[in-house]
């Protein structure tokens, strides 16, 4: 209590220093764009995956509807689709890019940061005005966005204009840099998950893609503190982001909607990515072997889940790599070095489904097979066999928590 | 030994612990109706039910299934006297060549056991584990969907009143 009153001095104080947002008019006139500025927008909107936030589970496109969970409580993606009432079909371009840049819808609110302007701050004119194309001839969804459900004191808008003061200028750089770092860094946002965020929910510059979390899945570092025992080299990183990597398998979780997206732009785009965070990730003194696999002494330890893992999992997961889309051994998944089961847990109980209309891998839910215990004993064999021995705590208390959080 | 409770009965089986469910249902107890498909969990064929949830039974081990309720196609109904969703699929003529029948009758049960009048989204997204590679996916559909009105029918008809076959 005492941080958030802490919290409502400090920002209350930024505040004042901002005079209330203008509303910018309303924009109810016939924009005709051409083909060329929508195509690209459309791809721009992939390289931004905008749907993954703005378009509820099966709802429709840009429509809204995501509830988002944050520290700080639920917020629900708005519906950008051009309708007059519900979406942003009285933005001007002018009010449009204001929101992209600044973070302040068309009546003057300020938005939460959980909408990355402090990466599409750096956007280029350009790119926001084919952003806006393509948007604007979306089909318009009458859909009412859904009221947030913030706790005290984070509901009150004008506090983010501290967090605005505080944060979103350290954001901004007037130099062009190369494609992909201009990609990562702005449309993309990868920082928006894959660096760790503070207690106001910005990302901290000092610990720039360390890893963070996304939807309560772990998003592993995108630099030379990733913890793959494989390398992460431009190829691989390429092969990922398009659609699935031999060396190290392919995404779920949050990451999934983002390979998909990334499918359907031009590849130098997706290459510049894998250029870009190639260099973020690079150490030294890696090796090229293959991943330490301590079978026997695993089995010793944890044999209740090793049998389990034998009955089970082994039957895609000990081919070699012949069941399609599956690595050649489970130790090459960068996740089972995390700093938490987060993720494990999450595959074990949702399996992985490959978004509409993509092509990955296919694994069945486990989470009305197994129970907690059992999916805790698969865990620690694993963990013994692939990451020298070291465990996570509390592994069963965790599943119990992502099972009621996924299944309520 | 490990034992079983197969469609309200206890069995005793020899095999050994990480043995499918679906090798022991078809080899040891001889209860053929789940199929093995792909032995992977992406087909369905070889779908039972487990405490009221659809499991893929090529990828349960018995060792993990003591004390729990397993239900095969032959727990539903007989030849003579099929249950309802089984007749619904007949009356439908659901089925083609009818290898993945078994399996969407059993993912189906759990379903409607669950959820007595389902949506036809919720029919699909239940269903979704399940492939048919005649395509007769529409009639299966639409038998759950008699199956669905015909169980409420009879609970409107005779609430107090159970048929167990």
């Amino acid at each position: 209590m005492a941080f958030s009153l802490l919290l409502v001095v400090v920002l209350g104080a930024g505040a004042l220093f901002f005079v209330a947002h203008v509303a910018m008019p309303e924009d109810r006139g016939q924009h005709v764009f051409a083909p060329d500025l929508v195509r690209r927008g459309g791809e721009l909107a992939a390289l931004g995956y905008c749907a993954s936030c703005h378009t509820a589970e099966k709802g429709q496109p840009f429509a809204g509807g995501r509830p988002l969970a944050t520290p700080f409580g639920t917020i629900f993606g708005t519906n950008i689709t051009p309708d007059p009432e519900s979406g942003i079909g009285l933005y001007s371009p002018a009010a449009f890019a204001r929101a992209m840049r600044e973070g302040i819808d068309r009546v003057g609110r300020d938005l939460y940061p959980v909408f990355p302007y402090n990466h599409f701050t750096r956007l280029e004119d350009k790119d926001i005005d084919a952003l806006y194309a393509f948007l604007m001839t979306r089909a318009a969804v009458a859909a009412q966005n859904r009221a947030n459900q913030l706790a005290f004191p984070y509901n009150i808008r004008p506090l983010l204009a501290g967090w605005k003061l505080l944060y979103l200028d350290k954001f901004r750089v007037t130099e062009r840099p190369d494609l992909g770092r201009y990609l990562v860094e702005g449309l993309s946002h990868c920082g928006a998950c894959h660096t760790p965020r503070d207690r106001l929910g910005a990302e901290i510059a000092s610990q720039h893609f360390d890893g963070g979390e996304a939807e309560d899945w772990w998003a592993p570092p995108l630099n030379a503190n990733s913890p793959s025992p494989v390398p992460w080299t431009e190829e691989s990183l390429f092969n990922y982001l398009r659609s699935w990597d031999a060396e190290h398998g392919g995404a779920i979780g949050p990451m999934a909607q983002v390979v998909a997206g990334l499918a359907s732009v031009p590849e130098q785009d997706v290459r510049a990515i894998a250029a870009y965070i190639g260099s973020t990730m690079a150490k030294q003194g890696e090796s090229d072997g293959p991943v330490e696999d301590n079978q026997t002494q695993a089995m010793q330890a944890h044999p209740q889940g090793a049998e389990l893992y034998a009955g089970i999992c082994a039957t895609c997961h000990e081919t070699g790599g012949h069941v399609p889309f599956t690595v050649a051994s489970l130790g090459q998944h960068t996740s089972l070095y995390a700093p938490d089961p987060r993720n494990m847990i999450h595959v074990v109980l949702e399996g992985a489904h490959p978004p509409e209309g993509t092509v990955g891998a296919v694994m069945p839910a486990f989470a009305d097979a197994l129970s907690d215990e059992q999916i805790a004993e698969i865990i620690a064999y694993l963990r013994a066999r692939f990451s020298g021995g070291a465990q996570w705590e509390n592994v069963e208390d965790e599943i119990a928590r992502i099972r009621r959080r996924t299944s309520p | 030994m490990i034992t079983l409770n197969v469609n309200g009965r206890s069995r005793d089986v020899d095999d050994a612990p990480n043995t499918p469910l679906l090798y022991v249902l078809r080899d040891t107890l001889e209860l053929n109706g789940a199929k093995f498909g792909c032995g992977l969990g992406q087909c369905g064929a070889c779908t039972v039910v487990v405490d009221g949830k659809p499991v893929f039974s090529c990828l349960t081990p018995i060792a993990i299934l003591q004390g729990r309720k397993i239900t095969t196609l032959e727990g539903l109904g007989t030849e003579d006297a099929p249950s309802p969703l089984q007749r619904a699929f007949i009356e439908e003529q659901a089925a083609q060549c009818g290898y993945c029948i078994p399996g969407m009758i059993m993912r189906a049960h759990a379903l409607l056991t669950g959820n007595a009048a389902p949506t036809d989204a919720e029919i699909r997204e239940h269903m979704n584990a399940n492939l048919c590679r005649c395509g007769t996916h529409m009639r299966i559909l639409q038998a759950i969907k008699r199956a669905a009105r015909g169980m409420q029918a009879a609970d409107a008809r005779a609430p107090a009143q159970e048929v167990r076959p």
